[in-house]
């Protein structure tokens, strides 16, 4: 069993739902990287996202853009990333998954990264721009290596393509709340509740919710129709006005615990 | 083998490398292109504005004066520069604005970077009512000032990107950003032979006319296909629209050409069939300038339509199978190419095909004097005018 589905499978006995927190790796530097993964794990993260810094990630707002160009600036690279996960690995047993764009992946070597990934303690690999259409090309690789494939599907996404999408994916599905970039707009369960339903029907992974979650409200809200959320842009988005880097692990911690205790609170 | 195959493969390259969002328009769009294609009402439409508002067929030029020059053979130009918006981008923006009319969308977006395929999209929006949004550059906005009007002008909105180099390739990024948020009632008009599929697809074919009407020509006045086509390669929607109507006729070779910039060992350049590796940019798997991370670089050249780092799928296919070659012009040639073309001909050349005619210049003087060369004169160079005269001098 993978870790992501043993954690997945716990919270269900708990009766709980998942967090997972999306953090740009190498942002704004691989060291204060490091903290900032190990306080969210410690603060209530249940799954760390680790986006790896592409110079053009289309599906990305403002928020997660600046933050791939300050880590790149500041020296982040894939190497430099499998090297984090490494070192946070040996300290933490939370689930961790790699957000990256194909290009990286292709450039490093298919099989090569997903097999370093999974010798630095990475448990699944989400590519945000390979839809079914271009799964082949990966999945062989990444199942191989043992890790869990977790494919997107959207609000746009027709019933066929929904099936097509949760076929693809171990550990979790991941599903887009909103029809836009990361940041953008705010998700409602008035407006995705019944697509998550009907994605949560058709796929036997866990269904976790993305793109435009941000207040503890709306994680709580969404955490009873998904099984669990996952917040990016606004967690990014406390590391960067954080006043200094110092300050910023304690300023995100603090932000995941009161959306934990929101999704805990019945 | 017909390519790309359904889900728009060229060999290993082209395919969907897009957010799950998009791939239902995508669909979409690839479904009404084939019925389109099949409907005569869309053909007769599209062949009216071709005759009666692009101003086609476009003439095919047999350049005298250029081939005494250079001494070899015989140099034909095709005069995309005599459309209507004064160059090739036209031919596609008129016929997927027509796509988008029939999907029933009532906005289109597209990227520029010279601002061509911006007026080209402005034109036809407002040709058929409908809303216009471009994304460009903020560099490239200041590069390209008198555009921006013309853009404005017809009707179309123009908006201004700050992210990454803010040149084409994160126009193109921005556009798509705001496709998967508008995907439900907007159509993209992707400027050149990139993107995902069916994009690369539609775009040659829209621009396959040029080569359709050349083959015509040059059977007419030549009596026999050309033994060499020569085009520009940025994108590559002019040059595969030359090319591909000539792919099954193999007497007749291509060469693509790239943007040397200041010079291919220098890396600062625009040639990523020359110096890229495979990758995937903007949706499609090709060759991209990647650094050594997997970063996507930053690309030079003279000229802003072949300022980008990518290149479209089917050339890089065209490439690996060696159906085309690949050569890479310097700004110091096109410009001096530039000017050979004003002086001789009395053409004045954007300056992407300069590029062309560089490379014609090249490769004519080496062949016989019964050989014949077509070369796209893909756009009219009144856009590189400030340009030109300062990097030729001109300024008093």
């Amino acid at each position: 069993m993978s870790r992501i589905t043993d954690t997945m499978n716990k919270l269900r006995t708990e009766r709980k739902s998942a967090l997972a927190i999306f953090l740009t790796g190498g942002d704004p530097s691989i060291s204060a990287s490091k903290n900032l993964i190990l306080a969210a794990a410690k603060a209530g993260a249940d799954i760390i996202e680790i986006g790896i810094p592409f110079s053009d990630p289309l599906a990305d707002g403002p928020v997660i853009q600046r933050s791939f160009l300050r880590a790149i600036k500041a020296g982040a690279n894939v190497t430099a990333i499998l090297k984090l996960v490494e070192s946070v690995r040996k300290e933490i047993e939370t689930p961790i998954v790699f957000m990256v764009a194909t290009t990286l992946v292709i450039n490093h070597g298919v099989g090569k990264f997903m097999k370093d990934s999974a010798k630095a303690g990475v448990d699944g690999i989400i590519l945000p721009d390979a839809p079914p259409e271009e799964a082949d090309e990966f999945i062989p690789a990444a199942r191989a290596a043992g890790l869990d494939t977790i494919f997107l599907a959207a609000p746009t996404s027709t019933p066929q393509r929904l099936k097509s999408v949760a076929r693809l994916c171990t550990g979790f599905m991941y599903y887009i709340n909103v029809s836009g970039v990361t940041g953008d707009k705010s998700a409602t369960v008035a407006d995705v509740g019944a697509q998550i339903r009907k994605a949560k029907k058709v796929s036997k992974a866990p269904v976790m919710a993305g793109f435009g979650v941000k207040t503890p409200e709306q994680a709580k809200a969404l955490s009873k129709v998904a099984d669990g959320v996952i917040i990016g842009s606004a967690a990014v988005d406390i590391v960067a006005s954080a006043k200094n880097q110092s300050a910023a692990p304690e300023a995100l911690a603090r932000y995941i615990r009161s959306v934990r205790k929101a999704m805990d609170s019945h | 083998m017909t390519q790309p195959d359904t889900n728009g493969h060229f060999g290993v390259f082209g395919g969907q490398y897009v957010i799950e969002t998009l791939m239902p328009a995508l669909k979409q769009l690839d479904t009404e292109y084939e019925r389109a294609m099949k409907s005569p009402k869309f053909h007769k439409r599209l062949e009216r504005y071709h005759s009666t508002y692009i101003g086609r067929p476009t003439p095919l030029y047999f350049a005298e004066s250029l081939t005494k020059a250079v001494g070899g053979a015989r140099i034909y130009l095709k005069r995309e520069d005599l459309t209507h918006t004064g160059a090739h981008k036209i031919n596609n923006t008129i016929g997927q604005g027509l796509l988008a009319l029939a999907m029933k969308k009532k906005r289109i977006i597209a990227e520029t970077g010279a601002g061509q395929h911006g007026v080209a999209t402005a034109t036809a929006a407002a040709l058929m009512g409908l809303k216009c949004d471009v994304f460009m550059g903020a560099r490239d906005m200041e590069r390209q000032a008198l555009n921006v009007f013309r853009m404005r002008l017809l009707g179309a909105r123009v908006i201004k990107v700050e992210s990454g180099t803010q040149t084409l390739k994160d126009a193109t990024s921005e556009a798509i950003r705001d496709w998967i948020g508008s995907v439900k009632d907007t159509h993209y008009i992707i400027g050149s032979v990139v993107g995902p599929h069916p994009f690369p697809k539609i775009v040659r074919d829209f621009q396959s006319v040029i080569g359709h009407e050349a083959k015509f020509q040059i059977m007419v006045k030549e009596g026999r296909l050309p033994d060499l086509l020569i085009a520009c390669v940025g994108g590559g929607s002019n040059s595969m629209g030359l090319f591909h109507p000539f792919h099954h006729d193999e007497e007749v070779a291509m060469v693509g050409v790239e943007a040397a910039g200041l010079g291919i060992s220098t890396g600062h350049h625009g040639a990523p069939l020359a110096k890229g590796k495979v990758g995937t940019l903007h949706g499609s798997k090709s060759y991209v300038m990647l650094d050594k991370d997997g970063q996507v670089m930053e690309t030079h050249s003279i000229s802003a339509g072949l300022d980008y780092p990518g290149v479209g799928p089917e050339h890089a296919w065209y490439r690996d199978t060696g159906r085309a070659e690949y050569a890479a012009v310097t700004d110091k040639e096109a410009l001096a190419a530039f000017e050979k073309l004003s002086r001789l001909e009395g053409i004045i050349p954007a300056l992407e095909s300069a590029h062309a005619i560089a490379h014609a210049m090249k490769a004519g003087a080496k062949m016989k004097k019964n050989q014949v060369i077509i070369v796209c004169l893909s756009g009219r160079g009144d856009k590189d005018v400030v340009t030109a005269q300062r990097a030729l001098g001109y300024e008093e």
